[in-house]
């Protein structure tokens, strides 16, 4: 009964590599906003908060219509990148990366600055009494201690960019093998006749790394308070 | 040799202190709030002030006239704080070598069994600091300002956190450190561990010094 055809396996594996990148790509620019976010003060940090936020709040299809206005064929930035650099968004794997990364981000970014913010600043000054430059304040007191917080960030903005669906198939649409995911294929599945099964076994996958990235947060964040306690 | 000659605003409190000390071991006497901490904070670089001058050795470290600051991490100049400040994330063995690591200094071994030995930190080496007793942490933060090689090891209470029985544990390490010859400032507002430990004494009230010479001075201060 729990047989996977070619074509779920397919989707499952595009929708895994679609999030690691996703993923992975972000990371380096949430951990750099959550600490401009969580230690510097200057104009305009409230609006890109607010900015952080907003695929959270707006309806994933605008977002999604977002990015098409400006990385499809035709957008602005979209036509420039495919002219000058051969970059192309739409309608590829590496659009449906975007549009996931994008709309993860709030959820990669927010446990990565509640942990900076927890961090005892009194540690980076000392620190900075042994001989530590700045940058290495942050290379070898911040970033460690902020690392479960950090993972803990990852894996959330995995399990929503695993999940994600409507600014994806806005952006680049439902073509099975290039930008089908999970979600994109269930949504296929059930407006076929008798496609019921195969959509049950994608949700079931769905729940299982759904549940898996949840544990694995909360288990993140219990070693956050762990090492922060020195134990 | 030490010159310090500085002011500072912070919120209704001000600092205006100047002094300068040849001797080996500065104590900074006062009550609590009189601006020890704060002052010791602008030797070490963490505190701008808003005028003045601080030099050491006669290199400048601070001078507001010429807007000269040396960041705390070019100063080399060691700070033992209150509350210790081990980095929690890190075993004693890495804590006691990370001034070396930061100041890229060449391996000494000698130089840390004789500061491991100095301060019995032997038996700790492997541990994390939440597995420390307040003693134990507060040596090893010794150990740690130590061998990152300072020109001055400012001390701010470094007792102040410990008990009676502690205390007494703690003052015969702060004794051999001061017979090292390494300069200290040592922060405290109690004058007895100042006579013990003290060449230098210099009062600090609201701010203001109010007093300075030998441990003679120390003689009829206000217990506090």
């Amino acid at each position: 009964m729990f047989e996977i055809s070619p074509t779920e396996w397919t989707a499952i594996l595009l929708s895994l590599r679609v999030a690691i990148i996703a993923t992975l790509v972000a990371t380096p620019f949430g951990i750099a906003l959550a600490w401009l976010l969580a230690r510097r003060n200057f104009w305009g940090k409230s609006i890109l908060d607010a900015a952080v936020h907003l695929p959270l709040v707006l309806p994933p299809v605008v977002t999604g219509y977002l990015l098409l206005l400006t990385l499809g064929r035709r957008g602005m930035v979209g036509a420039w990148l495919a002219e000058n650099l051969g970059i192309v968004f739409a309608f590829r794997w590496t659009g449906a990366a975007l549009a996931c990364g994008v709309m993860s981000f709030p959820l990669l970014v927010r446990p990565i600055r509640l942990s900076i913010e927890a961090i005892d600043r009194r540690l980076e000054q000392a620190s900075s009494t042994l001989g530590a430059a700045p940058w290495q304040v942050f290379a070898t007191v911040t970033l460690p201690l902020a690392l479960p917080g950090i993972l803990a960030g990852m894996v959330l903005g995995f399990a929503k960019a695993i999940g994600e669906f409507g600014a994806t198939i806005t952006f680049v649409s439902n073509i099975p093998g290039e930008t089908q995911t999970i979600s994109s294929a269930i949504y296929s599945l059930i407006q076929t006749p008798d496609g019921d099964s195969a959509a049950g076994r994608l949700v079931l996958i769905s729940i299982v790394i759904a549940m898996g990235a949840l544990i694995a947060s909360e288990w993140f964040a219990r070693r956050a308070t762990q090492r922060l306690h020195g134990n | 040799m030490l010159r310090v000659d500085v002011a500072k605003q912070l919120g209704e409190f001000s600092i205006e202190a100047s002094f300068t000390s040849e001797g080996r071991v500065t104590g900074l006497f006062g009550a609590s709030g009189a601006g020890k901490t704060s002052l010791i904070n602008m030797i070490a670089g963490l505190l701008r002030p808003d005028r003045g001058v601080i030099t050491l050795d006669g290199e400048t470290l601070d001078n507001t006239a010429t807007g000269a600051h040396v960041p705390p991490h070019r100063r080399r100049i060691g700070y033992v704080f209150q509350d210790a400040r081990l980095f929690p994330h890190l075993d004693v063995r890495q804590n006691l070598d990370y001034g070396r690591r930061m100041n890229r200094l060449a391996d000494d071994p000698a130089q840390r069994s004789r500061v491991i030995d100095l301060l019995d930190i032997g038996g700790l080496l492997d541990r994390r600091p939440g597995q420390l007793s307040g003693g134990e942490r507060q040596r090893v933060a010794l150990g740690r300002a130590l061998l990152s090689k300072p020109r001055l090891l400012l001390m701010d209470e470094p007792l102040g956190s410990l008990d009676e029985g502690r205390k007494v544990e703690i003052l015969p390490y702060l004794m051999r450190l001061r017979d090292e010859g390494i300069p200290m400032v040592y922060v405290s507002h109690d004058a007895a561990e100042l006579r013990q430990l003290a060449t230098q004494i210099v009062m600090l009230r609201n701010g203001r010094v109010t007093a300075l010479g030998g441990v003679k001075v120390l003689t009829g201060a206000a217990p506090v």
